[in-house]
């Protein structure tokens, strides 16, 4: 049990980039590319996860309740924010792509452009 | 699968295989699911409250503790949509004659009331996002959702009116700007740069964490307006046809 979420994280990741290596798609490429990202997030909140412990906002909670890690939890929230921008970013270049070859498969357009 | 991609497969298996194993390694050592024992959560958990007033520590940690980082990320958004903007927004003709209606009287009645509840959400997160779970970030994109079910309830005129490069470019360069203004600010004050200037009011209440309100609202502009700068430009990129289509 105490390997499970570890297992799931190293998983999403390996799934992830096996999707990204037999794509045939832009579109699809970009979405394996966020599911290998999503594990990251898995990783960061198993790693501050404590038993019985809540989360880190004291507002109806006494002050010293045991919480699960804050520190985490932040990073996980950059690490969304990144997710989102890289995303808009590579979909907008599939975007252009299709435009300038009018393709998405990687493997034509490689063999369009040399 | 073509006879490349199985060839790929083949040789990428064990390869992430191999990947996968090493990892599993190197995690076997990390504390075991359940039992961390970082010391700087429980130093944050601990002083956000009585040193920053704000009962929602995560939010302390992006607005304070970790404010310079998120400047940082601010921008990451702001230039990746500076870049989308400049991929996608060329030799665009610009209309608002295209009209897409929305077929259904019962999605344009519900998604049209579900727009202000959603507005009333995104706000709501990212007004009590030192209090209680949200925040700018967060609210910030609930409340672009709320403008994009404008597009999907009622159809292309209607969302013309929210989604306009010239309404939403002076949000986006506000959103960024202003957080480094509080930043300045503070320097100017005397204090380092982004330092917590003004009080800090009364914790759990609207009015707490001192200059993490504003910095939050700042984000929460950002992103909103990044947000539908974002899905502007894809939406007019797929609606309205290129000059130069090919």
């Amino acid at each position: 049990m105490t390997l499970l979420a570890y297992g799931v994280a190293v998983w999403v990741f390996a799934i992830g980039i096996y999707g990204a290596i037999v794509s045939r798609n832009l579109i699809h490429l970009a979405l394996c590319l966020t599911v290998t990202q999503s594990s990251t997030y898995i990783l960061l909140l198993t790693v501050g996860y404590r038993h019985g412990a809540g989360a880190p906002i004291f507002e109806d909670v006494k002050l010293g309740t045991a919480a699960v890690d804050p520190v985490v939890q932040s990073l996980t929230l950059t690490d969304v924010v990144v997710s989102v921008t890289v995303i808009a970013l590579i979909l907008a270049l599939a975007l252009d792509v299709h435009r300038q070859s009018g393709s998405v498969d990687p493997d034509e357009i490689s063999t369009l452009n040399g | 699968m073509s006879s490349r991609q199985r060839l790929r497969a083949w040789i990428a298996a064990p390869v992430l295989g191999l990947l996968a194993a090493i990892l599993g390694w190197g995690l076997s050592g990390a504390p075991g699911f359940g039992h961390f024992h970082g010391a700087y959560g429980d130093l944050l958990s601990a002083t956000a409250v009585p040193q920053r007033h704000s009962t929602n520590v995560v939010t302390a940690i992006v607005f304070d503790y970790r404010g310079f980082d998120t400047m940082g990320e601010e921008f990451i958004l702001f230039a990746s949509v500076v870049g989308v903007v400049l991929l996608l927004r060329d030799m665009r003709e610009p209309s608002g004659d295209r009209d897409d209606p929305v077929a259904s009287d019962a999605i344009r009645l519900f998604g049209v009331l579900m727009v202000g509840v959603v507005l009333v959400v995104g706000l709501w997160l990212a007004a009590f996002g030192l209090v209680t779970p949200g925040g700018g970030f967060q609210g910030g994109v609930i409340v672009a959702g709320a403008i994009v079910l404008v597009f999907l309830a009622a159809g292309y005129r209607p969302w013309r009116a929210f989604g306009r490069q010239s309404l939403l470019d002076p949000f986006e360069g506000v959103g960024a700007a202003s957080y480094v203004a509080l930043g300045l600010a503070a320097l100017i004050a005397g204090a380092p740069f982004l330092h917590n200037l003004m009080g800090l009011g009364t914790s759990g209440t609207l009015a707490s964490g001192g200059s993490m309100t504003l910095l939050n609202w700042a984000v929460a502009v950002e992103v909103a307006a990044a947000n539908l700068v974002l899905y502007t430009e894809f939406l007019e990129s797929y609606l309205v046809p290129h000059l130069d289509e090919r």
